[in-house]
């Protein structure tokens, strides 16, 4: 049975191979880093989809927010943002190394709690949405996002923007970037954990299983649904910055807001691992960023078809997910109960007839 | 007797053993590898596929011809390509993947200023010299980047003559410059906002007005709506950048909608196939290149720029009109080249310091690189699209046809 | 800002143009209403929100530049177009989608954009990335000075999505099919019970989207161009067109498409044409936000 030190086990180990991974495979930091991301990925959108129950298609909203305000604090701080984007620029402008860091520190910070604040306004538009129209809504505020920005002549519309430098030797860039997403991936999987083991966790659960019921049951269903949001675009808005730096260029439609990439991605990868679970977005996040990279290795060229195919796929035969599967077939390794069969009454209990009354 | 005849041929052996090496090693070229990561699919994949048509061009001449020579070894260049899908989040991972797990360490530029955009951190990052030919935006070289060298006029200098054609035959009719109503319409990429940017400062110089300054969206199939705008406010000048798509879609409504206006500008007019597709819309459309076969350059291993535009219409027939992408390409091999011969190492570092000294001609023009990696001294080429040709209008040193105003539209 | 001053000026001093965009997004509108009326069938009979929808009108288009280019003109490419993409949305029933129906809805609806992504690709590696135009070469008319030109090809296209949006209403109302068609809609259960074969249904009603998704493409290639990327914003467009009529409202559908039409030759003409893609997203919200509105007084929500 999987016991609470098994699960503290499982973390150190984790935090092992986040650590040990770029200095036994240095050549593949940044595509681990990029794993560490899609786990990231993975955990906020089953924050929403798996144990709330509200399929959002627009998560990639907050990760893009939190790339763009991190890029305008990173360069607002020190010099005008509109001069540096504009395409009437001919001069270079350079950031010392102190400008660099103290801007990106704070930019991350600003990025996250940006996307905070997002996520109230936007709950306000969306939550009033249920089923595919949650969906599609979600998906609209992303797409008008990207949009929106791309027409925005401030952050350079279309153009995007080219960030600042980073003062240092490559090596040194991607353990950096490395370390910062392993850390927000391993920090988030803690935090849920907690999460999850308390009445917000049970609440969220109500909210997925029957949302009528549990508002008229007394739960405040909005504002659960506001959190479960405001913690959501938080990880992602500190994310996006992170990587829009690691990324040294952001732009609006296919870096910011890739709604027919990374947003579709982090659905898949919950749907392949197993939605609502505690360890199915990482395991889903893992398996398909993995299966990701080898077809792009060795069927370059054919990667999105092998990515559609994958996931009907994962939608036919798949449906609960790898570890829902798991969970079904070995319930007592995953820690869950199962309510014990009842007996069927045996014969001789039947209670015996009025005759053997007359009989004494 | 036998023991002296023996030793003998051990000794002719070991010699012979020992001299193979030398004598197979004359013959055969050890590969240097170029890295590209270009479009062969989305949006971009027309011209990737033009680019990459230049690059293989130039570099089976180069290795046919005994290939690069550093030290006394002979060196084949060899291009590893990946596709980037016109995506520049995709353009720069595979740069990296380039970089990183493939060790390359000389890098050939994307198609188009977008993906540009992205590929230079990534270079810059891992202090990789990237050669390009194909990304013209100004903001490429306003970002302190050591390790980007860019041989094309930047984008600026696209329409930018077309207002300055517009001025003077405003002052040759008596009027004034500042009278003349310019309509324009870019597509939402770095590069052609740049343009914009080049057509905005001219107006501004020249007091014009800009009467319509409208954006096509990337997806947008459909500008019937800024051509009723220019129906309607009838401008002197009209401007269009969108690559590939934009010049069609343009040409397609413009005849539907039979749009006369007496000058016209569009970008990748050659690419677009304009002449072959929209004959009649096309006729006077002026079209910026650059490189056109009738310029007076030339430069090793092509020669002359008709020689080179002989040679590649023999190599690739489907060429009726050789873009400049293609020829573009071409040059940058000969860049890479040139200056891995004067650097006479493999070594990335020298061979950058090498390219900042670069002062070459060719015959897709002069190459020298100002301190930002640009190329200051070349200039585009104005044609104009008069009897299903391509005349040369601009500059007046090459100029073999004068410019027709107003356009003679036959719809 | 001035832009949008200037233009809005244009059109009041000009009141003639007004009915040039007004004619533009009613003849464009035809298409959308369309596409739109087989979303909402297949979205109300089996409850499968096809996001493949543009992607389908993309198959329709490039067989009908395919027809082109071996010289035969493209106006036959709407009949050829429907009998084509008829076997393959069956196809993609039996293969994928009867799995799927059972299951939830979100999950038919990341199927289909399952289905998007492979059809995109496909066609992209079939026929390359280039834009393509099927050329029907008709001629222009010419109506208040040359101010309003009104191509006959969307004036054909126009006819003939009427034509056919007619022969697939009247087909609904009057054969069997039709009937168990809306029966299925109403409640398949019940209509299981009667005797009607869902499984047949739902695979003939899915069949007839596909087949009027290639009819619709074969005119989008005549009358603008089309890309094998280029489906997800016709998909977007068509959902917003349903959304807003809300898809058991099969003649909202169809106004709904007029509309759409007319809001984005007025709107890219107004705001200019770089907001065209954004105004239609901004449209959807803003059908949503209020449904959301109209369901709160009745204290339910979006469903």
């Amino acid at each position: 049975m999987m016991t609470g030190s098994h699960q503290t086990l499982i973390y150190w180990l984790i935090l092992l191979l986040g650590v040990a991974g770029p200095l036994v495979f240095p050549d593949y930091t940044n595509q681990m880093a990029v794993l560490w991301l899609m786990v990231v990925f993975a955990l906020t959108w089953d924050i929403l989809g798996g144990q709330m129950g509200y399929n959002s298609l627009g998560n990639i909203f907050f990760f893009g927010a939190g790339m763009y305000v991190a890029a305008i604090v990173q360069i607002g701080l020190f010099y005008d943002v509109g001069m540096y984007t504009s395409a009437a620029r001919t001069t270079h402008i350079a950031f010392s190394n102190a400008q660099y860091f103290t801007g990106f520190a704070l930019g991350t910070i600003a990025a996250g709690l940006a996307s905070a604040v997002l996520a109230i306004g936007v709950g306000l538009i969306v939550f009033g949405l249920r089923g595919p129209y949650f969906a599609i809504g979600t998906l609209g505020v992303a797409v008008a996002a990207a949009e929106l920005t791309a027409s925005w002549e401030w952050v350079g519309a279309a153009s995007g923007i080219s960030l600042p430098v980073f003062p240092g030797e490559p090596e040194a860039q991607k353990l950096f970037f490395y370390f910062l997403l392993f850390g927000l991936a391993f920090a988030l999987m803690l935090f849920l954990r907690w999460l999850y083991s308390t009445n917000f966790g049970l609440a969220i659960n109500a909210i997925r299983d029957d949302e009528e019921k549990a508002e008229a049951m007394g739960l405040h269903t909005r504002r659960y649904k506001r959190t479960a949001w405001v913690i959501t675009a938080f990880f992602l808005g500190i994310a996006g910055a992170v990587f829009g730096n690691m990324t040294g260029f952001i732009e609006p439609r296919d870096i910011a807001f890739p709604t027919t990439t990374f947003n579709i991605f982090m659905v898949l990868m919950v749907l392949l691992g197993g939605k609502g679970t505690l360890w199915g977005p990482v395991v889903g996040a893992v398996i398909f960023h993995l299966i990701k990279e080898l077809t792009w290795t060795y069927f370059l060229g054919w990667q999105f078809i092998t990515l559609g195919l994958l996931i009907i796929i994962i939608l036919v035969y798949f449906q609960q997910g790898i570890v829902g599967w798991f969970e079904e077939k070995y319930p007592a390794w995953s820690g869950l109960e199962v309510a014990a069969k009842e007996a069927p009454p045996a014969a001789h209990n039947v209670a015996p007839l009025p005759q053997a009354k007359a009989a004494e | 007797m036998l023991n002296a005849a023996r030793c003998a041929t051990t000794i002719v052996a070991t010699l012979i053993v020992a001299v193979a090496p030398y004598t197979s090693r004359a013959e055969a070229c050890e590969d240097l590898v170029l890295g590209a990561a270009l479009s062969t699919t989305g949006i971009y994949a027309s011209n990737g596929n033009n680019t990459k048509n230049g690059y293989e061009f130039a570099v089976k001449k180069i290795n046919d011809g005994g290939g690069v020579k550093i030290g006394d070894h002979c060196y084949h260049f060899k291009i590893i390509y990946y596709d980037d899908e016109s995506t520049p989040a995709r353009a720069a991972q595979l740069i990296e993947r380039l970089i990183d797990q493939d060790k390359v360490k000389f890098v050939l530029g994307p198609y188009s200023s977008p993906m540009t955009k992205a590929v230079l951190p990534v270079t810059e990052k891992y202090k990789t010299p990237v050669v390009q030919a194909e990304a013209a935006s100004r903001s490429l070289f306003t970002q302190g980047y050591k390790y980007h060298f860019g041989t094309i006029a930047t984008s600026e200098k696209y329409l930018a003559p077309v207002i300055d054609m517009a001025a003077e035959h405003a002052k040759t009719a008596g009027k004034d410059a500042s009278g003349v109503k310019v309509a324009m319409i870019y597509q939402d990429d770095p590069f052609s906002l740049d343009v914009r940017q080049g057509v905005l400062d001219e107006i501004k110089k020249y007091k014009m007005r800009a009467v319509i300054d409208d954006r096509m969206p990337k997806d947008l199939n459909d500008i019937t709506a800024f051509l009723t705008k220019v129906k309607a406010l009838k401008p002197d000048v009209l401007l269009i950048s969108g690559h590939e798509k934009g010049a069609v879609t343009a040409a397609r409504q413009m005849g539907e909608h039979k749009i006369d206006v007496p000058l016209v500008g569009v970008t990748h007019c050659e690419s677009a196939k304009l002449i072959a597709d929209f004959p009649q819309v096309a006729e006077g459309f002026v079209c910026p290149t650059q490189w056109a076969e009738s310029m007076k350059s030339a430069g090793p291993l092509f020669g002359s720029s008709s020689d080179y535009d002989k040679a590649i219409k023999a190599a690739y027939p489907e060429y009726k009109v050789v873009p400049y992408q293609t020829s573009s390409a071409s040059a940058a091999i000969l860049v890479w080249r040139d200056a891995l011969e004067r650097a006479q190492s493999l070594d990335p570092e020298k061979v950058r310091d090498a390219l900042t000294k670069t002062d070459l001609e060719t015959f897709w023009g002069h190459i020298k690189f100002a301190a930002d990696g640009s190329n200051p001294s070349k200039d585009m080429v104005m044609r104009q699209i008069q009897g299903d040709k391509y005349k040369v209008i601009w500059p007046t040193k090459l100029a073999a046809a004068t410019l027709i105003y107003p356009r003679d539209a036959h719809y | 800002m001035q832009q949008i001053a200037s233009n809005l000026s244009v059109l009041m001093q000009a009141p003639i143009f007004n009915l040039g965009l007004l004619i533009d997004g009613v003849l464009i509108g035809a298409i959308f209403a369309l596409a739109g009326y087989g979303l909402a069938l297949v979205w109300g009979v089996m409850n499968v929100k096809n996001l493949a929808q543009g992607d389908f009108i993309m198959i329709g288009g490039y067989l009908t530049w395919l027809l082109g280019k071996h010289g035969i003109h493209p106006l036959f490419g709407v009949p050829v177009a429907f009998v084509v993409l008829w076997g393959i949305g069956n196809l993609i029933y039996r293969t994928v989608i009867c799995k799927v129906i059972s299951r939830d809805l979100f999950t038919s609806l990341l199927a289909t954009f399952g289905i998007a992504i492979v059809i995109q690709q496909g066609l992209n590696l079939a026929f390359g990335p280039d834009t393509q135009t099927a050329d029907a070469q008709l001629p222009t008319w010419d109506l208040a000075n040359g101010l309003i030109t009104v191509t006959t090809t969307r004036l054909i296209g126009f006819g003939l999505a009427a034509v056919l949006a007619l022969a697939v209403i009247l087909f609904m109302k009057g054969s069997r099919m039709g009937q168990a068609i809306r029966a299925t809609a109403q409640d398949a259960r019940a209509a299981r019970v009667l005797g009607i074969d869902t499984e047949k249904v739902y695979a003939f009603t899915f069949s007839l989207n596909a087949a009027i998704c290639g009819a619709a493409g074969a005119l989008v290639a005549m009358v603008w161009n089309v890309q094998p990327f280029m489906g997800t914003t016709y998909s977007i467009r068509l959902f917003v067109v349903v959304t807003a009529a809300g898809f058991g409202n099969l003649p909202g559908v169809i106004a709904a498409g007029f509309g759409m039409g007319v809001f984005e030759q007025f709107g890219g003409f107004i705001f200019g044409a770089q907001f065209q893609q954004a105004l239609i997203v901004v449209m959807l919200l803003l059908v949503l936000a209020t449904r959301q509105l109209q369901q709160r007084r009745l204290r339910q929500a979006v469903q």
